[in-house]
């Protein structure tokens, strides 16, 4: 096993991101994921790579733009004001069908919020952020060496399907330190004909493009990308299930808040109630199946979050509001104790809401 | 199963969070699972800077500590502010140059170190922490000064090599302190 | 028989979309003919704006990308940081660089990019049906200025060659127009030498194209180049208000 060493989860981010072939990052300073355009600024000038600071969110995520269309792996990070400012540029990058890797450290909101902690741009991420019929994987760490390694399934993944990932994080996992260890990073090649490189002369030039004046084809384009996102619905979902064998009742909540809730279900054990945890790992593509398959075996979900409920929703679709769904939520960078998660879990047991 | 939840808390520039780190390194180096986290805002100095460690034999849960085992407060509103979560049975770290006030709680175990002045003292005035820290590790059953040499070698860049004595010098300080 | 003219090599055989009397197929022409004079057809990735000029990856040869609006030069950016063999060149309206897209243009002036950038000004936008541009002349009527641009309400126009220029960052920031022979010529000539900046390495070169909008503004395609020379030229004079390599060598 490669050393342990202890590292903020916005630098395991940064890291990973140049271990997967990651050499060109493009971002605006924001509290609280500056940490990664810090590590970016002073290790890609060392291996050949582009760090440029660019003048808002709006060009970092053209930048970005240009660069996936170029062909490269690209990054940008941001928290979230900087990036409703690129709910352009992502729109538009989904609508031209190329690769790129986002990273949200979220913080609360609306508007400036403040700059702790927070899960309130669920609805952003999951349901794409920008105009149009679109959607971007969205993947939602725990642990800083989750950080690292849904980075590089990020990477992954947006070249896999040629589309948006992106880390939906929060401040508290991008602030805080936990060993990790690099293992070897799997990098997947995938062949990218479209490619801006100059036609050499030797072939018809490509095009990039998300405009489609004709009704018929932008409605032909939009159905095309939409079977790639069954497929991506189909074979990438991920979650991870704790002590949910006998489950009466589902916690359900996904980083910062899925830690605070594992001690909440440890702690109900202890007082004897079957409770166990669902953690979304992918947030979009959302886990149905492994909620739906919960909700023939518990009675009650709860879900935990630091936004006004923004999961239930989705906890609702997957379940077919079979069983009811509670919530136990703080918002404005306000985080719930694992108290206030087991008075919730005790109410869901009795059937209370 | 033993797990130490740590808060560390002061005003920004005390070295709050690094103090923190070296305590994270201490525990990642004695093969613990171990968390940090920084409280952040928008001042750079003279804010309120704390710092929530765990150190753990089994995975961290949450890493927010909501009630330490161990507080070790740098100043008068943090000594305050936080001192009856402390869990009973818990140990409270002071720095007596700075906090005049005493604990008035019977159920923890309290030590004062005037760590500030030792740190002057001792020629090193910006490492009063690091003596906090030597205390801390002097006392508390579930940490040891073994290994202290290897955890400060960790956390000081190459380039300020010098620092590792000085470190050492303030750790050694509070580690011999008899209050 | 002798071939005395031709289509450029770095144009398709797309039928261009534009208005009857609009010199966008001028400007169009006279960058490609950069393209083919400067042998870099292979190797060039063209950036298409919001605007009239939307369509233009259908028109060149090269590589294209659609850019957002008034993100063309922090699209061109991207892709130039990636591969800085390439030359890569945006192609920009009034709305697009001096409205929207104004903070991308400073800024990748202020880094003197290494890229190319041709500016159309027409002092209207002519895709959405005539509203008043930033570059639109005081009093001038426009769909949104309907009693003619009032410099209270709205502001003066911006000059965008005179404002760059005073940035250290750009290498070459000309003007010129295509209200004739001599002007077109001499487009052509400052166009080529953007794009040879470019491969020098030399960083930021932006023209200026003073254009016309017949369609919008409402006159004929003569009475368009009259007005372009009676009243655009006297607000945007022609000439090259930067020079950097030039300035060195004391020329």
């Amino acid at each position: 096993m490669a050393e342990r060493v202890l590292m903020k989860g916005n630098e395991a981010i940064a890291e990973a991101a140049i271990r997967s072939g990651c050499r060109h990052y493009f971002g605006y300073p924001i509290t609280p994921q500056t940490e990664v355009a810090a590590y970016m600024a002073k290790r890609m000038p060392k291996i050949d790579g582009v760090f440029l600071q660019a003048e808002s969110e709006i060009a970092s995520i053209n930048m970005v733009y240009g660069a996936a269309a170029a062909g490269m792996r690209v990054m940008t990070s941001s928290s979230s004001p900087g990036i409703s400012l690129m709910g352009e540029g992502l729109s538009y990058i989904a609508g031209s069908d190329v690769p790129a890797f986002v990273v949200n450290v979220q913080r609360g909101g609306p508007g400036l919020g403040g700059i702790q902690p927070s899960q309130s741009d669920y609805f952003q991420a999951t349901r794409g952020g920008g105009h149009g019929d679109y959607h971007m994987i969205v993947l939602a760490p725990a642990s800083v060496q989750e950080m690292a390694s849904l980075t590089v399934k990020g990477f992954n993944l947006a070249d896999k399907y040629s589309m948006i990932a992106m880390i939906l994080a929060d401040g508290t996992i991008g602030q805080m330190m936990e060993p990790i260890s690099f293992e070897d990073v799997e990098i997947e090649h995938y062949d990218k004909p479209w490619a801006l490189t100059g036609t050499q002369c030797q072939r018809r030039h490509n095009i990039v493009n998300s405009l489609y004046l004709q009704p018929d084809v932008l409605e032909k384009k939009n159905f095309e990308r939409y079977e790639k996102y069954r497929a991506v619905e189909e074979n990438e979902a991920l979650h991870e299930s704790y002590m949910m064998d006998d489950a009466e009742v589902c916690v359900v909540a996904f980083g910062i808040a899925s830690r605070v809730a594992k001690n909440a279900v440890v702690a109900a054990r202890a007082e004897g109630i079957k409770a166990g945890l669902i953690r979304p790992i992918t947030l979009w593509p959302f886990p149905k199946k492994a909620l739906s398959e919960a909700a023939d075996q518990v009675k009650s979900f709860l879900s935990v979050e630091l936004s006004m409920g923004q999961m239930v929703e989705d906890i609702q679709l997957a379940t077919g509001c079979r069983r009811p769904v509670s919530l136990c939520n703080r918002v404005g960078g306000m985080i719930p104790s694992p108290d206030q998660v087991l008075a919730s879990i005790r109410k869901a047991a009795k059937g209370e809401n | 199963m033993k797990t130490t939840q740590i808060l560390i808390a002061g005003f920004g520039g005390q070295g709050i969070l690094f103090a923190g780190k070296f305590l994270a390194y201490k525990g990642l180096l004695e093969d613990l699972q171990v968390s940090w986290l920084p409280s952040y805002g928008p001042e750079m100095r003279g804010g309120t800077a704390n710092c929530n460690v765990i150190l753990s034999d089994d995975p961290v849960g949450s890493p927010i500590v909501t009630n330490p085992d161990v507080l070790i407060a740098m100043n008068l509103p943090s000594l305050q502010k936080y001192v009856n979560d402390v869990v009973p049975g818990g140990q409270i770290y002071v720095d007596s140059t700075l906090i005049a006030e005493k604990v008035q709680r019977t159920d923890v175990e309290v030590y004062y170190i005037p760590a500030t002045q030792m740190a002057n003292d001792a020629g090193v005035p910006t490492l009063a922490n690091m003596v906090m820290m030597g205390h801390v590790l002097q006392h508390n059953p579930e940490l040891s000064f073994n290994g202290t040499d290897v955890t400060v070698q960790k956390l000081v860049p190459a380039k300020k090599a010098a620092l590792v004595e000085l470190n050492m010098k303030a750790l050694e300080a509070g580690r011999d302190y008899e209050g | 028989m002798a071939i005395v003219f031709e289509k450029p090599k770095a144009l398709t055989d797309a039928v261009l979309h534009y208005c009857p009397g609009c010199p966008h197929g001028i400007i169009h022409r006279l960058v490609a003919e950069a393209i083919d004079e400067l042998g870099i057809e292979g190797r060039t990735i063209g950036v298409a704006p919001v605007g009239c000029a939307v369509m233009a990856y259908d028109y060149f040869t090269c590589d294209m990308i659609e850019a957002a609006h008034g993100r063309a030069p922090a699209t061109a950016t991207g892709i130039k940081r990636c591969r800085p063999d390439n030359i890569v060149f945006t192609y920009q309206g009034d709305g697009d660089l001096a409205s929207i897209g104004m903070a991308e243009t400073v800024h990748a002036a202020a880094r003197n990019e290494n890229i190319t950038i041709i500016f159309v000004n027409n002092a209207i936008y002519g895709m959405t049906g005539g509203q008043m541009a930033p570059t639109s002349l005081p009093g001038q009527v426009t769909q949104t200025s309907p009693y003619g641009r009032d410099v209270k309400l709205c502001g003066w126009p911006i000059k965008v060659c005179e404002l760059l220029s005073t940035q250290d960052g750009p290498e070459y920031i000309a003007r010129v127009a295509v209200n004739n022979v001599k002007n077109v010529k001499a487009a052509g000539k400052a166009i080529k030498k953007a794009f040879q900046n470019q491969i020098d390495g030399k960083g930021f070169s932006l023209v200026e194209v003073v254009s016309a909008c017949p369609t919008n503004w409402g006159t004929t395609p003569q009475q368009a180049l009259s007005w372009v020379e009676s009243d655009m030229l006297p607000y945007y004079p022609l000439g090259v208000y930067k020079d950097r390599s030039a300035e060195k060598e004391g020329k």
